[in-house]
């Protein structure tokens, strides 16, 4: 699959990495050249410099061959303006948007994107393991038991 | 009328002085501490801190009640997501976006602002209307129409010179409002004959562009 990522963060880069490694063709952009720093030495994909809501960018990342879209820079609007373009302009298949913001999160869902909001997750889970007994507490009433 | 607008740079500073003296209940939104302080020294009330693009902001700013809603901000992608959240969420009825690049304005349409202004694009056609080697000037999109205003000036080698409008094949769809000449204004009609230097405002598809240049011969 030929898959376009927009933004080298920790995120996008993992996922590069991840994507690489599993054979298929990665384009990263980021606007800093630092970041792709973060991707393995032996990353085989395409690294591009630029703005990610620049369309001429996104053609340069091949994003008119692209299956698959993923928008992870750190900023929202970015995200949600990128992810526009690579669905209505360039008619990807595939987009993935994330947005930290859950309300503007919500909206842009309701309008039609593929949407993922690390808060809402990140929260849920911590609060499923707030919530869950403690495993010290279960261990030791195990013990008791037997 | 009830504004809001996003982004208290020069633009959004100024858009509001002038649209409170017109007499209108603006509200300006700047989520930068500092240009606030120095916003609302000069404007008071009429300027709030917070982001445009947050929903609770707007909420409390009222932007359901808003009449329009105007994006300003130095970013684009800011300036999208304020107006979309506006109408998805507020339903406000018309949205103004500043657009940095003017290639962003296909975009825009498409995903519903209703209008777009871009400084770029406004100063590139300054320069070319005041540039006198161009001769073929887009003054004005009419969006709903689907037609371009424009303005053409007759070059001394156009085929057309000496021809009534009869004569001259213009494109489907087109439309000469108007023919300026020695400074009086002249609305044609099939028999009015063109001369050097007339300046010709019609109306144009996108289309027809080309072969409206083409007709009068004016290619610059």
């Amino acid at each position: 699959m030929k898959i376009v990522i927009l933004g080298c963060g920790r995120v996008g880069a993992t996922l590069a990495n991840m994507m690489d490694r599993a054979g298929h063709q990665v384009s990263v952009i980021d606007y800093s050249s630092e970041a792709f720093q973060r991707l393995d030495p032996d990353f085989k994909g395409e690294t591009i410099l630029g703005n990610g809501v620049d369309e001429d960018i996104l053609i340069r990342a091949g994003i008119k061959e692209a299956d698959a879209f993923a928008a992870v820079t750190n900023g929202d609007n970015r995200n949600i303006m990128a992810s526009q373009i690579a669905k209505e302009i360039f008619h990807v298949k595939k987009v993935v948007c994330r947005i930290y913001d859950p309300i503007r999160e919500r909206t842009y869902h309701e309008l039609g994107l593929e949407t993922f909001c690390p808060t809402t997750i990140g929260a849920q889970m911590l609060a499923e393991v707030l919530l869950s007994e403690p495993t010290a507490a279960k261990a030791a009433r195990q013990d008791e038991k037997q | 009328m009830y504004i809001i607008i996003g982004g208290g740079g020069d633009i959004g500073y100024y858009l509001t002085k002038t649209l409170l003296n017109q007499g209108h209940e603006v509200l300006l939104l700047e989520k930068d501490a500092t240009r606030y302080q120095a916003l609302s020294e000069e404007l008071g009330e009429a300027v709030v801190r917070g982001d445009a693009c947050e929903a609770r902001v707007m909420e409390d700013a009222g932007a359901k009640r808003a009449d329009v809603v105007i994006a300003v901000t130095g970013e684009d992608d800011d300036n999208l997501v304020i107006c979309q959240m506006a109408k998805r969420r507020f339903n406000v009825n018309r949205t103004i976006a500043r657009l940095n690049n003017p290639k962003h304005e296909k975009i825009f349409q498409k995903l519903g602002i209703d209008i777009t202004v871009s400084p770029t694009k406004a100063i590139l056609s300054l320069i070319e209307a005041e540039i006198p080697t161009t001769r073929f000037v887009p003054l004005m999109k009419l969006r709903r129409a689907g037609l371009d205003f424009v303005e053409l000036r007759i070059p001394a080698e156009s085929p057309t010179i000496g021809k009534t409008l009869r004569e001259i094949n213009l494109p489907r769809n087109s439309n000469l409002a108007l023919i300026v000449r020695n400074n009086q204004p002249i609305i044609p009609n099939a028999d009015t004959m063109i001369q050097e230097d007339d300046e010709i405002f019609a109306l144009v598809s996108p289309e027809g562009e080309d072969a409206i240049r083409k007709a009068f011969g004016a290619l610059g």
